[in-house]
């Protein structure tokens, strides 16, 4: 099982615990999660289901290729995290 | 129902309430506190609120609060989605108007990039106009200080809800008589002087700021432009340039009085590459005549150099046209209760404004 997690600014606006999900790409893994939890889906992804540009996807530690079709592979015990970049203000 | 005045800044929604004549009391509370509101709407048909954030990471969302429930999240519009996952994005929800009367729960939305949306069902759920997208002349429009262009006024008819006009910056004005079914590029007489000379006149260049429309005379409208201030009598197809704005006819936002369509406020800055105002004095910009001539208005405005600069939804203008309010990027926020001719300041310390609406 895949483990996701979701940054604390999330929090705020909505309720995005930490899941287990059984996955084979990102894409798999978050359209499980948004399945059951379908306000967060406008939260991580753009109109047309890509990664919004100021959201970063980690997968193992190591940021994901695939910002578009979240193709990246998901082993068996992996950590993703989902974050966002930064910015001032 | 006591006069409302609700502010949308970069930091959250801020409500004050006239408690008596000249006072003006905060609510407590501030909702959606540290979150950009870019857009605000009260439907005056069943007393709904609505609050259209701008979360910057997270994406556009929208709230609903109806007078009996705090506020929802309801679903926000939304582009088509494209198979190859190449089409747009919602950016900003830039305009929330109600339908007409006889239309109830009907809400239109304009955005950047440049879609309108409409609703049915008081935000539960959005259905972008193809009508309007699909016009070969969007690949025309351009940003007006957004990456993207923009609709950002939107005025049904009060008396026929099927006859709409809305304004793009940069995409001219356009006009529909059959509720959104089609849609007309009108505006001829606006001037676009930072286009190539052969482009100064293509309606579709045209970077109106604001326009609004008078609610009792509704064919006579009035745009701050990008390039100075027009006016038209016949329903935005043709408009005249008003030359006679002084200390500028630069600026953004504008209001008109809802029973004299000849009185109209406006609120200047020096010109578009030194968006301050003229001289560092903040004035208001009346005329009373239809623009045959302006006076400045800035009793109770800052008497020290202030470098205000007020948006294109940062004006607005109660329903008995007596009490105006305006906000600033520096979080400074006006109120007048005789039409402009005294201000009183309700506050010096709020976020930058991007959203004033009386009710």
């Amino acid at each position: 099982m895949a483990t996701f997690h979701f940054t604390a600014n999330l929090k705020k606006h909505l309720s995005c615990p930490t899941l287990e999900v059984r996955a084979g790409t990102v894409a798999d893994g978050l359209a499980a999660i948004f399945n059951e939890n379908p306000k967060l889906k406008s939260y991580i992804l753009d109109d047309q289901d890509r990664l919004r540009k100021h959201v970063a996807v980690f997968l193992d530690g190591v940021m994901i290729k695939d910002r578009v079709h979240l193709t990246d592979t998901i082993g068996a015990d992996a950590d993703v995290h989902v974050i966002q970049a930064l910015s001032g203000g | 129902m006591l006069p409302t005045l609700r502010v949308g800044t970069r930091k959250g929604l801020f409500t004050f309430t006239r408690t008596a004549p000249g006072q003006w009391q905060a609510d407590e509370s501030v909702d959606f506190l540290a979150e950009p509101v870019s857009m605000l709407l009260r439907d005056p048909r069943d007393g709904y609120l609505y609050a259209a954030l701008n979360l910057g990471h997270f994406g556009v969302k929208l709230h609903r609060r109806t007078p009996a429930n705090d506020w929802e999240e309801i679903q926000a519009p939304k582009f088509p989605s494209q198979e190859d996952k190449d089409g747009p994005t919602l950016e900003l929800l830039w305009e929330l108007v109600p339908g007409g009367t006889d239309q109830p729960g009907k809400l239109w939305a304009g955005t950047i990039p440049g879609g309108l949306f409409v609703s049915e069902d008081r935000g539960n759920s959005w259905t972008l106009n193809e009508s309007l997208w699909n016009r070969p002349e969007r690949e025309q429009w351009f940003g007006g200080g957004y990456d993207q262009p923009g609709i950002h006024s939107i005025c049904v008819h009060p008396k026929d809800s099927q006859n709409i006009r809305l304004a793009i910056s940069c995409g001219g004005v356009w006009e529909s008589v059959d509720g959104g079914e089609q849609w007309n590029l009108i505006g001829e007489g606006m001037r676009a002087a930072y286009m190539p000379p052969e482009q100064a006149d293509a309606l579709e260049s045209q970077d109106p700021h604001r326009m609004v429309s008078c609610p009792s005379a509704p064919e006579k409208l009035w745009i701050q432009h990008h390039n100075g201030i027009f006016h038209s009598d016949n329903g935005g197809r043709q408009w005249q340039e008003i030359t006679t704005a002084a200390p500028s006819n630069f600026g953004f936002a504008v209001a008109v009085h809802p029973n004299d369509p000849d009185k109209a406020w406006f609120i200047p800055a020096v010109k578009d590459e030194s968006r301050v105002p003229v001289d560092s004095k903040l004035v208001v910009m009346q005329t009373t005549d239809g623009g045959k001539s302006f006076h400045s208005q800035d009793n109770g405005l800052p008497d020290c150099p202030s470098y205000d600069l007020v948006y294109r939804h940062s004006l607005d203008i109660d329903s008995s046209g007596s009490i105006l309010a305006f906000g600033s990027t520096t979080g400074n926020l006006w109120v007048s209760e005789d039409e402009g001719d005294q201000w009183q300041c309700i506050s010096n310390y709020l976020p930058p404004i991007y959203v004033v609406k009386l009710d």
